[in-house]
């Protein structure tokens, strides 16, 4: 029996072994793919909800400015104010923040005393650790109050120039405060791209550099920057898609009006991500979905800008 | 550009020495100085002294004269490559300018009402102008959801990590990663409005409740806990899987008893981590689980519930001096948790770190 038993004895724990095996290679792919699920979850409930009003819609929801969707019927209201202004704050941002974050990760890469170059890139990796509501506090109840002399000297001495053109807004509520703030949010991003970038740098080419007699500057002109450019411009496109989608920031800071203005220094313009946070508690009749159909186009464009970003990085690091 | 100078070397001879005259190496440090304490002087004799006026001036001056300087005595390639150095550390203090200012204006601001009154009473029954009240319905609330959100992320975004490192081959594991990728990309709004466009397909309109904000914290989760936990699973080395494969050990025992205890570390850091990410989410909150409860509720599935995110908006929003001092401590109140999670995050990982030095 038992000389028997034992060739017979072995199928059982290969059986449990495929069954725990199966089991567990089953729940690893199928979270895998609820992932998938999710996102394609996202997307579908947006357009559910949001179809009801965008059919109801009395005006192009793509080219009006107008938001009258908290009605019972006929509702009428567009994405074309929010949009440019979400773009607006969002490319102001982006040229404030790139150059600074550039030079942070030049600074942390080539510059700071090697001991002191992790704490310091632990410094400002502390800024994306602060919750974005924190930010918008510190931008109303802070920054805005005092960058009012500010604006008042920017339209005095360069009002000449559209974007500064006055009045300036006598509370600093303004699309460029809140580009600063958010500016300031994104700096941590776009600098933990460049960084990585950065030192992925083959030590020959910069070894070289230095060897045909090139200052600390020249090195890093002819052979950091030409390899770190992919790397710097998809950090910079994921900071955008931050930058377009934070609400928090912009809701608080922002004295809101729906008009097309490149007036930085006026109070004006909305995002949407701010408008939806802002409407969504009096939202009545078509107003939830209205919004809902705002965020899918936000949805979209930071998707849009976000999958551009992975892109870019992945076929930097390819022909790295 | 190379210029030779003669320089003595000895009392009787005199060589010649391949070699730029340059600016003495404690020039920088003396001029930051020096140029310091000049333009103190002079705004505080005009008495208009302003921390960012002294700083900006110092930094204009200094920059200027050590552009100067190196111009004449090292040539123009030395003077801008200083003049680079000068913008890269400038770049630096910079970002550091709002973190100090951030950090400082949310104790300073928050202290005012920070006390063990403020963290054990609610608002309910208090009127948002009266001298009372504080955030424990809000820290009750940011508990129970951040809580439920960790419990909904923490597997699916591990088994995911486990599923793109020991198992997932070829496209599919591409697409999954880049998709995750993705994901981390969407704006937290976006995340409210999906769970709002759920909820309205599943209970109806107009429901808010704790556990619909615990899924939309969920979705922003996810992806953050599959990036670090992913990375953390990689750093298992490949020689234990083998070690445990050759003892006839299956490939899940092997995972469940070899590669995530070893990684566990790491594992709880990167979900720290995760949660202090998404612990100050306020967007999704205000959507899903409301902006206006006042009183204390544990019940996820009922009614609405407040969160210190969504407390110091809406005191913000109502905008009187009483509700900016609450919100500042909100503020305090959040930034300190997140700090300890911070810290703690990191005393784990330090820790428990493999002793190992692969």
């Amino acid at each position: 029996m038992t000389t028997t038993d034992a060739p017979q004895a072995a199928p059982p724990p290969t059986a449990s072994r495929r069954i725990g095996d199966a089991v567990f290679a089953g729940l690893a792919r199928g979270s895998g793919l609820l992932i998938l699920v999710i996102l394609a979850g996202v997307a579908a409930f947006l357009v559910i909800q949001a179809w009801p009003s965008l059919s109801a819609n009395t005006a192009n929801f793509l080219t009006s400015t107008e938001w009258e969707a908290n009605v019972r019927e006929a509702p009428a209201f567009g994405v074309a104010a929010l949009a440019f202004g979400t773009l607006l704050a969002a490319a102001v941002a982006l040229l404030l923040a790139t150059p600074v974050a550039v030079g942070i990760a030049l600074f942390i890469v080539y510059y700071a005393p090697r001991r002191l170059a992790s704490v310091l890139g632990y410094l400002v990796d502390l800024l994306a650790a602060i919750p974005s509501v924190v930010y918008g506090l510190w931008g109303i109840g802070f920054l805005a109050p005092r960058l009012v002399p500010v604006f008042g000297g920017l339209t005095e001495h360069l009002g000449w120039i559209p974007l500064f053109s006055g009045p300036a807004s006598t509370s600093g509520r303004t699309i460029l405060t809140a580009s600063i703030v958010l500016a300031v949010m994104i700096l941590p991003i776009i600098t933990a791209m460049s960084r990585d970038v950065f030192k992925q740098v083959p030590q020959g080419h910069r070894e070289a550099a230095l060897a045909m007699g090139a200052t600390r500057w020249e090195m890093i002109r002819l052979a950091v920057l030409p390899f770190g450019r992919s790397g710097v411009v998809g950090g910079a496109m994921l900071g955008l898609g931050r930058a377009l989608g934070e609400t928090m920031a912009v809701a608080m800071i922002l004295s809101p009006s729906l008009v097309i203005s490149f007036d930085l220094l006026q109070s004006g313009n909305q995002t949407i991500a701010a408008h939806i946070a802002l409407q969504y508690p009096e939202a009545t009749g078509y107003g939830v979905s209205a919004l809902i159909a705002a965020g899918l186009v936000l949805f979209a464009i930071t998707l849009a800008v976000n999958m551009g970003a992975r892109y870019i990085v992945a076929r930097g690091s390819k022909e790295a | 550009m190379s210029s030779t100078t003669t320089r003595p070397s000895g009392p009787e001879t005199t060589e010649t020495v391949l070699r730029h005259a340059s600016l003495p190496r404690y020039f920088p440090a003396a001029l930051l100085a020096c140029s310091a304490a000049a333009v103190a002087g002079v705004l505080l004799a005009f008495s208009s002294f302003g921390v960012v006026v002294w700083a900006l001036l110092t930094a204009v001056a200094y920059v200027v004269i050590t552009v100067t300087a190196a111009a004449r005595v090292e040539g123009g390639r030395k003077a801008t490559d200083r003049f680079v150095t000068s913008l890269v550390y400038g770049c630096f203090l910079l970002a550091l300018a709002p973190l100090v200012s951030m950090l400082w204006t949310v104790l300073r601001s928050g202290f005012a009402r920070f006390d063990g009154y403020f963290l054990s009473v609610s608002m309910n029954g208090v009127l948002p102008s009266m001298d009372a009240g504080g955030a424990y319905h809000a820290i009750v609330g940011t508990l129970a959801i951040t809580g439920m959100a960790t419990l909904i992320s923490v597997p699916i975004g591990v088994m995911t990590a486990v599923y793109l490192v020991e198992y997932a081959r070829g496209r599919i594991k591409r697409v999954i990663t880049f998709f995750v990728d993705v994901m981390t990309g969407i704006p937290s709004i976006v995340a409210g409005l999906f769970v709002v466009a759920l909820w309205i397909v599943l209970f109806g309109p107009g429901r808010t409740n704790g556990a619909a904000g615990a899924i939309s914290l969920a979705v922003l989760m996810i992806p953050v806990v599959v990036r670090s936990s992913e990375e953390m699973l990689r750093l298992v080395p490949r020689d234990l899987r083998e070690a445990s494969y050759a003892l006839g050990v299956p490939k899940w025992r092997t995972i469940t008893k070899v590669v995530l205890p070893t990684s566990a570390a790491g594992l709880t850091t990167g979900i720290m981590l995760a949660i202090a990410r998404v612990i100050g989410e306020t967007a999704p909150l205000i959507l899903t689980a409301g902006s206006s409860a006042v009183s204390i509720n544990w019940n996820l599935f009922d009614g609405q519930m407040m969160s210190l995110p969504v407390f110091i908006y809406s005191q913000v929003r109502m905008g009187g001096a009483v509700n900016y001092e609450r919100a500042w401590a909100a503020a305090l109140t959040l930034i300190l948790t997140v700090m300890l999670l911070f810290f703690l995050a990191r005393m784990i990982g330090r820790a428990f770190a493999p002793k190992s030095t692969r």
